[in-house]
């Protein structure tokens, strides 16, 4: 069994058509693989039967020598995706019970690409979190422990937590995930893999439950950038029912992609390196900046003068877009409903036992940040400040191909441990940030340990559209990184 | 700026979230902490920038105002908690 948990999704795919196993077999593996890591909590839904029946499908179109570019390869999707007739939660109390009449079209378009889908995967509440934490269904846990405290359990980060627990642990073969401020990639370097966030408007934002509408973006979490970048040519592409969908052709991801960075301008940002960011860190981006110019890429020293503003923007931006967005959930037409004596009060009620503290806290800042008399003190500045962070951003990549940075300023922290504190919890997001703000596409690579023996990621960023010099950038990091280290919950599987 | 209790209070009523009185003092504090970190922002000088809203730069696309889809209220209901026929229910509004 361990042999069939150890191939990559590329790996998988070239076993499946080769004959060398079936989806069957495959799913099978990794729905025993789910049972034996249900401490990990990195599914808050199981779709066994679902799965087997998809795979018997795969196996027959397999057998005739047909079958889309994933055709068989079981995929775990976070539950902020709606899936047809499949409880659907993005982790909160307030959408119990809730199973869309429809699927989003990301999820959509994977089943059209032949993928099986496992089950749906923890997250923090509504997205809103860096750790899954904030989850109504209970922490994700990290498969990694650090090497001198083999009992604490760490966080997974967020929001995606529970698909990055469920690939690192080798419960999915890959798993999509969203990236509003930095929720696939943090996640994707606490536990140890490639987690990538493509350009704003790749992949359809339409039946994702929407968090901050002009930030939110899909995109996959895998053992592999290869992986990355078969997964993404099944998730992308134009869509008429997202309006800011991009009205533009897919690549091939996967072409180029060893093609090597020599003669790229890889920049390295000096307002990265920000006080207080762990020695080891700073070592590790260092050591990556090497690896580029030994692979034969040219380094350029760059400055991204607003970064500092990145995160206090965000926390403007971010709960203004998800107070409008959230304010759907009423206890009328979906989920949970507390009753009272007027409609109001329902709506009150409802609201004030389904939705989290974290949640109730961002709907309260971007009320009031939208309101009257403070609209342009916070939200309209905190938009003219959004416009100079993408100038940078323009202009630095009008001499570099890529953009080289840390992923997180720490390795994963213990449960519990940053939870009373919202204003340290949104520092994790402090690297991961400026992207989202700006629309760009970003990936995280593993790139090393930290002194504790917990996974640290590296992250490349990108120029807008241009996801295949990014992987290709990420390829070559991956490449002379070599991570090969394994939690030790892998051992003997 | 600081918020008070009554002010993060009436805000919770603008957005329709019943917030307990126990749970009032800790929400205060948090918000400050949130406002007081976005505060920073006055220390850009933004004059003459735009608001940046939309990153593409890609036109919305318009189409012919026609209805595309509907026809089924049954699965539009599916998920209501309290439906009444094909219609949402809700607490008397009127008397």
């Amino acid at each position: 069994m361990g042999g069939l948990l150890d191939l990559d999704l590329v790996a998988a795919r070239d076993a499946l058509r080769a004959g060398e196993t079936t989806s069957t077999e495959l799913t099978r593996a990794y729905l025993d693989r789910i049972e034996a890591t249900r401490n990990l909590n990195a599914y808050i839904t199981v779709t066994a039967d679902r799965a087997l029946a998809m795979a018997k499908v795969c196996d027959e179109k397999l057998a005739k020598g047909e079958g889309g570019p994933l055709e068989g390869l079981p995929i775990a999707v976070k539950d902020l995706f709606c899936t047809e007739g499949v409880l659907t939660t993005a982790a909160s109390h307030i959408l119990d019970g809730f199973k869309p009449p429809y699927e989003s079209t990301v999820t959509s378009n994977l089943w059209g690409a032949g993928a099986v889908m496992l089950g749906k995967t923890n997250l923090d509440e509504f997205a809103m979190g860096s750790s899954n934490e904030t989850s109504y269904y209970g922490p994700a846990v990290n498969p990694w422990r650090a090497a001198d405290d083999a009992e604490t359990k760490l966080v997974p980060g967020g929001s995606s937590g529970g698909s990055a627990s469920a690939v690192a642990g080798r419960a999915a073969l890959a798993a999509t995930g969203t990236d509003t401020g930095g929720s696939i990639r943090q996640p994707a370097g606490f536990t140890g893999i490639v987690g990538m966030r493509p350009t704003y408007g790749r992949c359809s934002r339409w039946g994702i439950v929407a968090f901050a509408s002009s930030l939110d973006q899909a995109g996959p979490m895998t053992r592999t950038v290869a992986d990355a970048a078969l997964m993404l040519s099944g998730m992308a592409g134009h869509d008429p029912k997202d309006s800011t969908s991009a009205p533009l052709p897919v690549p091939d991801f996967s072409a180029g992609l060893e093609d090597g960075v020599k003669g790229l301008r890889i920049g390295v940002p000096k307002e990265y390196r920000i006080d207080g960011m762990p020695a080891e860190i700073e070592k590790l981006w260092a050591q990556g900046v090497e690896w580029l110019k030994d692979a034969g890429a040219e380094i350029v020293d760059i400055s991204l003068p607003h970064t500092p503003y990145a995160l206090p923007t965000y926390y403007i931006i971010a709960p203004a877009e998800a107070s409008s967005n959230l304010a759907r959930y009423d206890g009328v037409r979906y989920g949970l409903r507390v009753d009272g004596d007027s409609l109001a009060e329902m709506y009150a009620n409802t609201r004030g036992a389904g939705f989290g503290a974290e949640v109730q806290r961002r709907i309260l800042i971007g009320t009031y940040v939208l309101s009257a008399g403070y609209y342009d003190a916070y939200y309209r500045k905190a938009q003219r400040v959004r416009s100079l962070i993408r100038r940078d951003f323009d202009q630095a990549f009008e001499t570099v191909d890529a953009i080289l940075a840390p992923t997180a300023p720490s390795d994963a922290f213990a449960i519990g441990a940053e939870v009373d504190d919202p204003v340290k919890m949104y520092l994790n997001d402090v690297f991961t940030v400026p992207l989202n703000l700006a629309g760009l596409p970003g990936i995280s690579v593993p790139a090393g340990l930290s002194a504790r023996g917990l996974p640290l990621g590296l992250q490349v960023m990108g120029a807008m559209f241009e996801e295949a010099k990014l992987l290709r950038v990420a390829r070559a990091l991956e490449k002379a990184a070599a991570f090969a280290a394994r939690p030790a919950m892998l051992e003997g599987i | 700026m600081s918020l008070d209790k009554a002010t993060v209070a009436s805000i919770a009523t603008l957005a329709r979230l019943r917030v307990p009185d126990d749970r009032l003092e800790p929400m205060v504090g948090d918000l400050n902490a949130i406002l007081g970190f976005v505060e920073q922002l006055n220390q850009v000088n933004t004059d003459g920038v735009e608001p940046l809203a939309n990153v593409t730069g890609h036109a919305l696309p318009q189409r012919e105002d026609a209805v595309t889809d509907g026809g089924y209220p049954e699965r539009v209901t599916l998920n209501a908690p309290d439906p009444a026929g094909d219609f949402y229910a809700v607490p008397k509004v009127v008397e």
